[in-house]
């Protein structure tokens, strides 16, 4: 994680912009994630952060804050990963930006900050369904796409929205890379030449480590991104779907001792004991991916099955070409709940577990004191299809109010 | 193909509640089928059983029609190749491939009876095929017809909007280009029709056989049902206004931005098939799409249903469509009636589809709770009277849930140009 000192110091700057309104929020059910769902619960929310939280017999609601009242309340949604903001809901070459091929196939050093819209119209779409955290950035289809990045679902800049400037380095494995690319066209050229940036990489920041500033080479963008990803300031997102491409990154992963994330992983379930004993986390594809291409393989019950397994997962939106050109977490996790995946599991693959691998579970993805008031309002249960989102905070700042 | 006539033994379904659609839920219902054919409907006390009845216990569960979807692309058929803007003469019957695992999915995911579409991209892709998902080894033993060389099997697929576009000339550039070209087509069959009227019988003063014409004369006379693929809101009134030139009656299909002109669709009387998509866009054509449509038009009084467009939505998720629809303002009635009997008027089959009736196709399905819960399970699909999907044998519930190697190949490979998938 790199916290861009520039954007914090902007984003503690305005705090008037965040909230000035308290608000007490009621419902039959609060699912805190953190904790046990509370049945009758309260919520408080003051100066854009969550000030108290519990039963509501417990404590009387004071009388300048507006009160909300719902079915059911769970932290804001966080989206493990995405391309939205990147890649436009138009698809049409220029608002997509979440693939260069014109470039090299490895390319570490294109920021998402750089290409971010937080005015495209899927952002907003996401955040009236309830997600209010997203990470976003290059997609996968190069070795190596870019940088991602993690935003609130909020604000006119990237300054504001943003969480975290750099948060992993995109990579794809397996037959997923673009024809577009001359190459590598086979999976053993991918790693060889991944291997050898790795190796080059490793060359650089020893000498960018030498004491004597004049003997230290020229910057590079591209080799400084990768001794990045060495000193694991940054995380490897690794797109995979084969479970021997799966393989193949953890292979890589303890070569050079990567933070790795597994992106996608439709075949996790054919080598669950390697995931677990390699250590690498699990953003585990979107439940209504098209089981197509290289995730042929894919089962509405892999999060069902890996859950069993003791493995952790988020869910996520993912990548899509074509329609729905981004999918909603909330209708993921329904629909991996009812094939068999526990209710708190599927909430929290869509809030904690998705904060906690991208580091900001400090902030977000569970509804604690302190933490940020991201939070959101249903009139029922919220993976029934028939439920509304009706009430969306960010920041402690109403953002959505109309139930959808 | 004697299919029908295999269930010889009357099977009774006993204690659940059936959603017979055509009126009130039943509870504690019989169901009563043999010959392929609902025999009797309604509750216990209502419903004699002579001694031979197979009684089947479905306490607890529910039961409903068999869905019907009208549009899918199951089946791996491609339709026409990119050589023509206007292919009428093309059937998807010559191309499906009854093994294919995407039956397997639909069946799964309770779709008794569809509507498989050629592919997109084209002004005209060619004819559908009207299909039951029998478990059958060749494509006349699922064709709803009989007669494959003498009966219309299917409808004729047509596109406006960006879907047919490209740059190549041979396609149309623009919307109006589009209107022209297939204008001039039906013009065309009009004079072909026209010779075949005064031949009178003779022979000798028949025209030519043409594959295209006849297929067209076919829509003319009303024999052949266009399913006009269409989004905007201009583009759905362009739809209209051929079908209304022309005398023929198309089902609007897809018609995302619906909403918004929901009233003149109605007035019009054509149906309208929509598509449900978790967020708008992902093509310009598509910008607008709401989940608000469906109620809209049954708000304004037009007949609407859904339909998958598999593989671009799941067949196997055929209720979330019209469950999404009742999120949005659909009533739970015209949510039932829009993915049974809404299509199956559609397809002009409702005489034979799209509720359970005494004396309708006993194509049904079980499931564990209410139909527009995400929680049910489709549990068995039955068609005349035959069980083709049970969620409790392994091998079917691979299909139900997927499986290593099981869904491998079932995408159809259709589209031609624009992004991977060729729409644009």
């Amino acid at each position: 994680m790199i916290k861009h000192l520039l954007f914090l110091c902007v984003v503690v700057g305005l705090p008037n912009v965040l909230s000035a309104q308290k608000y007490a929020l009621k419902a039959d059910v609060v699912h805190t994630v953190s904790g046990p769902s509370i049945q009758n619960g309260l919520l408080l929310v003051k100066d854009g952060k969550i000030e108290w939280v519990g039963a509501a017999k417990d404590k009387a609601i004071p009388k300048d804050y507006k009160t909300y009242t719902a079915k059911t309340i769970t932290p804001g949604l966080v989206d493990g990963h995405s391309v939205v903001g990147l890649a436009g809901a138009l698809n049409q070459p220029h608002d997509q930006d979440q693939l260069e091929t014109s470039g090299a196939p490895i390319a570490p050093e294109l920021r998402a900050l750089d290409a971010y819209n937080p005015r495209e119209i899927l952002v907003s779409y996401l955040r009236e369904m309830g997600v209010t955290t997203i990470h976003t950035g290059h997609g996968p289809g190069a070795l190596i796409s870019g940088q991602t990045l993690v935003a609130k679902t909020i604000g006119n800049s990237i300054q504001e929205a943003v969480v975290d400037s750099s948060s992993m380095l995109a990579i794809t494995l397996g037959s997923g890379i673009s024809s577009a690319f001359k190459s590598p066209a086979t999976r053993s050229k991918a790693l060889a030449m991944l291997r050898q940036e790795l190796l080059k990489a490793q060359s650089y920041l020893r000498k960018m480590e030498q004491p004597e500033i004049g003997k230290r080479p020229e910057r590079d963008l591209k080799l400084e991104t990768l001794a990045q990803l060495l000193k694991g300031e940054l995380k490897a997102l690794v797109t995979v779907d084969r479970a021997h491409d799966i393989q193949a990154a953890i292979r890589l992963a303890k070569e050079f001792n990567l933070k790795m994330v597994l992106d996608s992983a439709s075949e996790a379930y054919l080598v669950m004991d390697e995931i677990k004993s390699s250590g690498v986390e699990l953003v585990l594809h979107p439940t209504m991916k098209r089981a197509a291409g290289e995730s042929e393989n894919l089962t509405f019950e892999t999060a069902k099955i890996l859950n069993e397994a003791g493995i952790a997962f988020s869910l996520q939106s993912g990548f899509e070409g074509y329609v729905p050109k981004t999918r909603v977490v909330l209708f993921e996790a329904a629909i991996a709940a009812a094939y068999g995946l526990p209710y708190d599991k599927a909430l929290a693959a869509i809030t904690i577990n998705p904060a906690k691998i991208l580091g900001i579970s400090h902030r977000v993805g569970s509804l604690e004191i302190g933490k940020d008031a991201d939070v959101v309002l249903f009139d029922g249960d919220p993976f029934e299809y028939t439920t509304h989102v009706c009430t969306v905070f960010v920041n402690g700042k109403v953002v959505s109010e109309t139930c959808r | 193909m004697g299919y029908a006539q295999a269930q010889e033994t009357p099977i009774a379904f006993i204690g659940g509640t059936i959603i017979p659609v055509s009126g009130p839920p039943i509870e504690n219902g019989i169901l009563l089928v043999q010959h392929g054919k609902i025999q009797a409907v309604g509750r216990a006390a209502t419903v004699r059983l002579s001694s031979e009845v197979t009684r089947i216990d479905v306490s607890g569960k529910v039961l409903m029609p068999g869905l019907v979807d009208t549009h899918s692309h199951v089946g791996e058929a491609a339709g026409g190749d990119g050589s023509a803007a206007l292919q009428p003469d093309v059937r998807v019957l010559d191309a499906l491939n009854v093994w294919s695992p995407s039956l397997g999915r639909a069946r799964a995911g309770g779709i008794t009876t569809v509507n498989v579409m050629p592919g997109s991209g084209h002004l005209l892709s060619g004819q559908t095929a009207y299909l039951k998902l029998r478990k059958g080894n060749a494509i006349q033993e699922l064709l709803l017809c009989k007669d494959l060389l003498n009966e219309v099997c299917g409808g004729m697929k047509m596109a406006n909007g960006t879907n047919p576009m490209r740059d190549n000339g041979t396609f149309p550039g623009t919307r109006s280009r589009s209107a022209a070209m297939a204008r001039q087509l039906f013009i065309k069959a009009q004079a072909y029709q026209r010779k075949i009227k005064e031949a009178a019988g003779d022979a000798t003063k028949m025209p030519e056989r043409d594959l295209q014409m006849e297929a067209l004369v076919q829509v003319l006379e009303g024999k052949r049902t266009v399913h006009f693929h269409t989004h905007r809101a201009d583009d759905i009134l362009t739809a209209i206004r051929i079908g209304q030139e022309f005398g023929f009656k198309p089902v609007l299909q897809h018609v995302s931005e619906g909403w918004k002109v929901a009233k003149e669709i109605a007035a019009s009387g054509f149906p309208a098939s929509v598509i449900v998509i978790d967020s708008p866009g992902g093509k310009l054509e598509a910008m607008d799409m709401r989940f608000e449509t469906g109620a809209a038009l049954v708000k304004e009084g037009a007949l609407m249903g859904y339909h998958t467009d598999d593989y671009i939505t799941d067949s196997r998720l055929f209720l979330r469509s019209a469950a999404l629809g009742m999120r949005a303002g659909l009533n739970r009635e015209k949510a039932l009636e829009s993915v049974t009997l809404a299509g199956a008027k559609m397809l002009d089959l409702d005489h034979r589809l799209g509720t359970l009736e005494s004396g309708k196709d006993a194509d049904f399905i079980v499931l564990s709770g209410d139909p527009m819960s995400v929680y049910t399970r489709i549990e068995q699909t039955w068609i005349e009277g035959k069980k083709v999907f049970d969620l409790s044998n392994p091998e079917d519930r691979k299909y139900a849930t997927g499986a290593y190697g099981v869904l491998v190949g079932d995408v159809v490979h259709t589209h031609h140009d624009g992004d991977e998938d060729g729409h644009r």
